[in-house]
């Protein structure tokens, strides 16, 4: 029942907003943010007690197709569902700088986008996981185009939709297939991760080849990644937090739910490419950061960089980088959230994000540049940093796979600090100069939601072992489940 | 069949084909939207006559009540019907049907 | 006792929070108390975990919290108390508080007063972290944390784009180090399902589960990570580079710190690399190569920090020559001795630079023997410690390093005794060069020219002491068992590191210490009549006559070689990712892709023209056709 309060919350309240809206739209948003975090973190602390029944929730919908509404949080989709509540409220309350038109429903369409993926983080049912995740594809779609910037956003916008609903059909068909294969017919996950693992190896390799297709697009993986830098550039702040911080997690935490346990074999025999592209991505990537001049177009590349680790990671099949990609994508949600909205930050004052015309803004806001500068340090993985602990985890991970694949992906490392440090030098460091001398101070906001973002950002650096406690039993029976 | 013994219900079939063929020819031979509209009100009143003779052959009522939505449907459908006729004649100055051929794609 | 070790990086880490978030309103000497009482907190219990270790105590290790746990592989964060991790603790608080204390002399006028102290702290914790940690996994925790810091302190004045540079370099080439320790890592995590001392070296010596290849390679991926921060070739340039911070900064990264993290990473894993005779030749070799070359740059420098940068590397290359001849023990020793006469000269040259008002060029000193009378003294004691002339403490741990490279390589044995003979030329060269002759400055440098005040000059006369003092510790063994005197060093860490036995005779071994004394004085005699009995000979230096004397100059083009064959190719081709391949390349290819389902719609857009007639015909037709297939 509380997994159903979790999705029903964001649901129902996107729906008040709709209704009461107008005035009271952001109070309520935020208010429905603070609930959600109350309500996950109870969830958790169930969950750590072994309190499990409260948490599963089934009940039949489309019966003689074997779907149901099946919804369970575990230890695996228990830290999706913390990141989901721990964005909410900031992703909100990083929009109180700005008004909007139509605020009712701009938040209504943001709650309802959270409901959906948080469905989908929940699912206990493949049809249900499927369902929710494309749902979430139809309110980002008109937060861009009816709030973004930039003339280009409906062709944008509409290459983003059609890329990642193309991507969605091979997993629909892998789905199908696999589906076509339990009986009685049924999409529940265990029945699923059964079917799927007395496939033939082949038809492993396959089915794993549609779903990863799928998900390639959605974190987006090197060679599938060109519709976000576009994307992400077009979206408001706030949508941009939205597809960096939650929704391209749906594909991450989709590869351990879906790929891992129902397709094992396939896997390790025809999974190979995966890997490769993956890390891949993270070099090209990098570099592509490398090259750019405007900031958010930076941290774009930057989280494709990231997430292609966290893809590498968690394909190689073991508990160490299944943790650390769990924990990963906790901490790269926050630091998305921190860096978009430091973006947003600069963008207000000055009205453009070329990093070469800006620097000095450490001499007239040191405050500022102390709070991006830890930022920093988490998004190049600084042991005590939330960034470090998955990071070093994945790579840990990654080399029982392949030493090889580990020193590219290692690459990380180095060109992650060349471009993150670059930023910094380019934006904040260097004489006060005309480009930022009009740099005003941060507002209480800004102050506010900076320090939040900082303090988890360490706080998860050094004590990561609570949250990575959920998770740890739940990795375990993963694994014991695939051999 | 008892008022007219010699109708038999292949008459009444054969009106109806007769008035549903004039009403599908009309539809394709004409260009004005008015007698296209027309025409599709005969076809839809040609299923009306066989709905009622089934009806009245098998001794059911059911077939008359189809009839009745039948007829409801055409009043509201004429209404709304002629309604856009009469802007497109305002906008376009015609309803010939080679004319009006925008909406496509 | 050792529990207390948990208590020590909590200080400066306490220091650092409490000056950042609370020293607003403070003065500056509140602050500069504050910054070093926390160091020398750390000191003292420092100590006090150190009589611990004093006879013979079993490694202890003291669990603080979880930190990232997994089903099958736990980090914990905890500190080992052994003798290797408490002889660092001593001069890495010892010698940190000192550089407090002459810290707050010397940045007094400073506006970033507060902020440098606090970075200090910061550094000092992470430093402590580095070598307390109780695993690799927390070793790279203080290892980052120094590289981090590194960048804050070296760009501290940071309105200056050079100095950002510097320090930018500092962390991205540590950070390809840092890469090393991380492939390292994986590699012993992957054969040995660990990565604490305790299990790989301790109780379970589960290191013994590398072989061959993956050996060799484990402990040079090690290695690499040493590489990166102490400044070992290829991965050297940064370092003179990190000159551009504050004076304290580079005696602290320098001297106590920092780049003394490697030798401790290679000394810790030293049953790693004593097993691996590859990865102990790479070092061996990396090490003596980056000695000549560090000696023989610092030749031509003249920048008085420059000199002492280079002379930094050299040192440290003697110190992984020692390491890569398996005398782990020394190498420490060397360390420390070098912690003491290195910080000693960097503080000097701070306290020169200081009264020469920001000036750092030594041909436009000379004379300031009188007006500085305690940094000359102080810095002249440094110079002999670091030359190797008995008995100050440079002397004992670069002749047995020398003694160890007799025993164990011939060509290592020669190298080792020219670099030693270049050290003592170059540093002669810049005492000349700084405090002898006359002055050869402005007249209004000549008028300003004063003594530091009391709290920097004293933590100088202490690090003298020490210099003078310091290499007792390890007295050669021979020599010292004839007289009686032990080497309390290798009996202190004959348990933690592998041991080099030397066989050697007290005659052999005496002929190698009065060797090394005279090759020490003859380069200073030769020293001593270039630049001291023609006064102004320095000035020759400004005119570049031979090319060799221009490559050394020019540091060996190594910097111009990596922007050309390193930074500037990944630059263009980062170019080319962005300006070829992902327009034109893949996202064209996505056009293309896209482009299939239109080009397939327009075929059959034909058939919707917009004639209701058609459209009537072709229902009509399809009527019939299923009607037809129906009867």
């Amino acid at each position: 029942m509380l997994t159903i309060a979790l999705i029903a919350v964001p649901l129902l309240m996107s729906g008040l907003i709709f209704v009461l809206g107008q005035k009271l739209a952001r109070q309520l948003a935020l208010l429905a943010g603070i609930l959600q975090l109350a309500l996950t973190v109870f969830a958790a602390i169930q969950l750590k007690y072994g309190n499990t029944s409260i948490l599963t929730f089934q009940q039949n919908w489309i019966g003689p197709l074997g779907i149901q509404y099946h919804f369970s949080l575990d230890g695996l989709s228990i830290i999706l569902a913390l990141l989901t509540a721990i964005s909410a409220p900031l992703i909100v309350y990083s929009t109180f700088n700005r008004t909007f038109k139509s605020p009712h429903v701009f938040y209504g369409l943001i709650w309802l986008m959270i409901g959906s993926m948080m469905g989908a983080f929940a699912a206990g049912d493949a049809f249900i996981f499927y369902l929710f995740y494309e749902i979430a594809l139809i309110p980002i779609y008109f937060l861009i185009l009816i709030w973004g910037s930039g003339d280009d956003r409906p062709k944008v916008t509409m290459k983003f939709f059609v890329y990642t609903m193309f991507g969605s059909l091979f997993m629909l068909a892998s789905l199908l297939y696999v589906y076509a294969h339990t009986s009685p017919k049924t999409f529940g996950f265990e029945a699923m991760y059964q079917a799927g693992q007395s496939l033939s190896v082949l038809e492993q390799g396959l089915v794993f080849a549609g779903i990863f297709i799928a998900f390639a697009v959605k974190m987006p993986v090197f060679p599938f990644h060109t519709w976000q830098p576009s994307t992400y550039k077009a979206a408001p702040t706030a949508g941009t937090m939205l597809l960096a911080a939650i929704m391209l997690k749906m594909a991450t935490f989709g590869l351990i739910r879906l790929v891992l346990p129902m397709v094992p074999d396939g896997l390790a025999e025809y999974g190979n490419w995966a890997l490769v592209i993956s890390v891949i991505g993270i070099v090209y990537a990098s570099l592509l950061a490398m090259a750019q001049k405007q900031f958010k177009l930076l941290i774009a590349y930057s989280s494709v960089a990231h997430v292609g680790l966290i893809s590498a990671g968690i394909l190689s099949t073991n508990a160490e980088a299944i943790q650390g990609g769990l924990f990963e994508m906790l901490s790269h949600g926050i630091l998305a959230i921190g860096l978009f909205f430091v973006y947003d930050i600069i963008e207000t004052r000055l009205g453009h994000d070329q990093m070469d015309k800006m620097g000095g803004i450490r001499a007239v806001n040191p405050t500022f540049a102390f709070l991006y500068f830890i930022i920093v340090m988490g998004s190049v993985a600084l042991p005590f940093t939330s960034g470090f602990v998955g990071e070093f985890l994945l790579l840990l991970g990654l080399s029982q796979y392949s030493l090889w694949l580990t020193i590219f992906g290692g690459l990380t490392v180095v060109l992650g600090a060349v471009y993150m440090l670059r930023s910094f030098q380019m934006m904040m460091l260097g004489p006060e100069n005309t480009n930022t001398s009009g740099f005003t101070a941060l507002t209480r906001q800004e102050k506010i939601l900076l320090s939040i973002v900082v303090i988890l950002v360490v706080g998860l650096g050094i004590f990561p072992h609570p949250i990575m406690d959920l998770s740890n039993k739940a990795v375990e029976t993963l694994l014991a489940n695939i051999r | 069949m008892e008022l007219l013994p010699n109708v038999t219900m292949n008459h009444y079939l054969l009106v109806s084909v007769i008035l549903f063929v004039i009403g599908v020819a009309g539809i394709l031979f004409r260009r004005n939207a008015i007698i296209m509209f027309m025409c599709v009100e005969l076809m839809l009143n040609a299923v009306n006559i066989t709905l009622v003779a089934f009806s009245k052959v098998w001794g059911q009522s059911d077939a008359q009540v189809f009839v009745f939505f039948i007829m409801v449907v055409a009043a509201a459908e004429v209404a709304v019907g002629l309604a856009i006729l009469m802007m497109l004649y305002r906008n376009m100055h015609t309803t010939s049907t080679d004319v009006l051929d925008k909406l496509k794609w | 006792m050792e529990k207390l070790v948990s208590l020590i990086p909590v200080f400066p880490l306490v220091g650092f929070l409490y000056i950042i978030f609370l020293g607003k309103g403070l003065s500056k000497n509140t602050i500069g108390a504050i910054g070093s009482g926390a160091i020398f907190l750390a000191f003292i219990t420092s100590i006090l975990v150190f009589t611990t270790q004093l006879h013979g105590a079993n490694p202890t290790i003291v669990k603080v919290i979880d930190w990232i746990t997994t089903p099958k592989f736990d980090i914990d964060i905890s500190f080992i108390v052994d003798p290797l991790s408490t002889i660092y603790l001593l001069f890495i608080t010892g010698v940190g508080f000192l550089i407090h204390v002459y810290s707050i002399g010397y940045m007094h006028e400073d506006e970033g007063f507060n902020r440098f102290i606090a970075y200090l702290n910061l550094f000092v914790f992470f430093m402590l972290i580095l070598v307390l940690g109780d695993s690799y996994a927390m070793m790279f925790v203080g290892w980052e944390g120094v590289g981090v810091c590194s960048f804050m302190l070296i760009g501290f004045w940071y309105k200056d784009m050079a100095n950002n540079d510097a320090a930018k370099k500092a962390f991205i080439i540590n950070r390809i180090g840092d890469l090393g320790l991380i492939l390292g890592m994986c590699m012993i995590f992957f054969h040995t399902g660990t990565l604490r001392y305790d299990d790989l070296f301790i109780s379970e010596s589960a290191a013994s589960g590398l072989h061959g290849w993956d050996l060799h390679l484990a402990a040079i991926f090690l290695f690499i990570g040493a590489m990166g921060k102490s400044a070992q070739i290829p991965l050297h340039t940064w370092l003179p580079d990190a000159m551009a911070g504050p004076t304290p900064v580079s005696a602290l990264i320098h001297a106590a710190t920092m780049v003394t993290a490697g030798i401790y990473m290679v000394a810790r894993s030293s049953a790693i690399f004593s097993a691996s005779d590859v990865a102990s030749d790479v070092v061996m070799w990396a090490g003596i190569l980056t000695a000549i070359l560090g000696a023989t740059i610092a030749l031509t420098q003249n920048d008085i920090k420059k000199v002492l940068a280079y002379s930094t590397v050299s040192q440290l290359g003697l110190m992984f020559t020692a390491l890569g001849m398996g005398a782990y023990s020394i190498a420490v020793f060397h360390v420390i001795t070098h912690a003491f006469f290195k910080a000693l000269l960097f503080l000097g040259s701070g306290s020169v630079i200081h009264a020469m008002g920001g000036e750092q060029d030594i041909r436009r000193m000379g004379g300031l023997k009188s007006h500085l009378p305690i940094t000359h003294i102080t810095f002249l004691i440094g110079t002999i410690a670091i030359s190797g002339i008995p008995p100050l403490a440079g002397f004992f741990s670069k002749d047995q390093i020398i003694a160890v490279a007799f025993e164990e390589n011939m060509i290592m044995f020669v190298l080792a005794s020219v670099v030693s003979a270049l050290t003592a030329f170059y540093m002669f060269r810049l005492y000349f060069l700084t405090f002898r002759g006359s002055f050869r400055g402005t007249h209004e440098q000549e008028h300003h020219l004063h003594e530091s005040p009391k709290v920097m000059t004293i933590p100088l006369i202490v690090l003298a002491v020490l210099s003078i003092f310091g290499g007792f510790m390890g007295f050669p063994h021979a020599v010292g068992h004839a007289m009686h005197v032990p080497h309390w060093l290798d009996h202190f860490l004959e348990n933690t590191v592998e041991m080099e036995v030397l066989d050697m005779s007290v005659g052999t071994e005496s002929i190698l210490m009065i060797l090394a004394t005279v090759i020490a004085l003859i380069s200073m005699y030769i020293a001593y009549t270039k630049y001291m009995k023609n006064g102004e000979l320095a000035l020759e230096d400004d005119e570049i006559t031979s090319s060799t004397h221009q490559t050394l100059a020019s540091k060996y083009y190594i910097d111009e070689l990596y922007e050309k064959i390193i930074r500037r190719p990944v630059d263009a081709i980062a170019q080319f990712a962005r300006n070829v391949v992902e327009p034109k390349i893949i996202d064209e290819l996505v056009k293309q892709v896209s482009l299939i389902p239109s080009g397939l719609g327009s075929v059959a857009k034909a058939a919707q023209n917009g004639k209701l007639v058609m459209y009537v015909l072709a229902m009509i037709a399809g009527l019939i056709i299923l009607l037809s297939t129906l009867i």
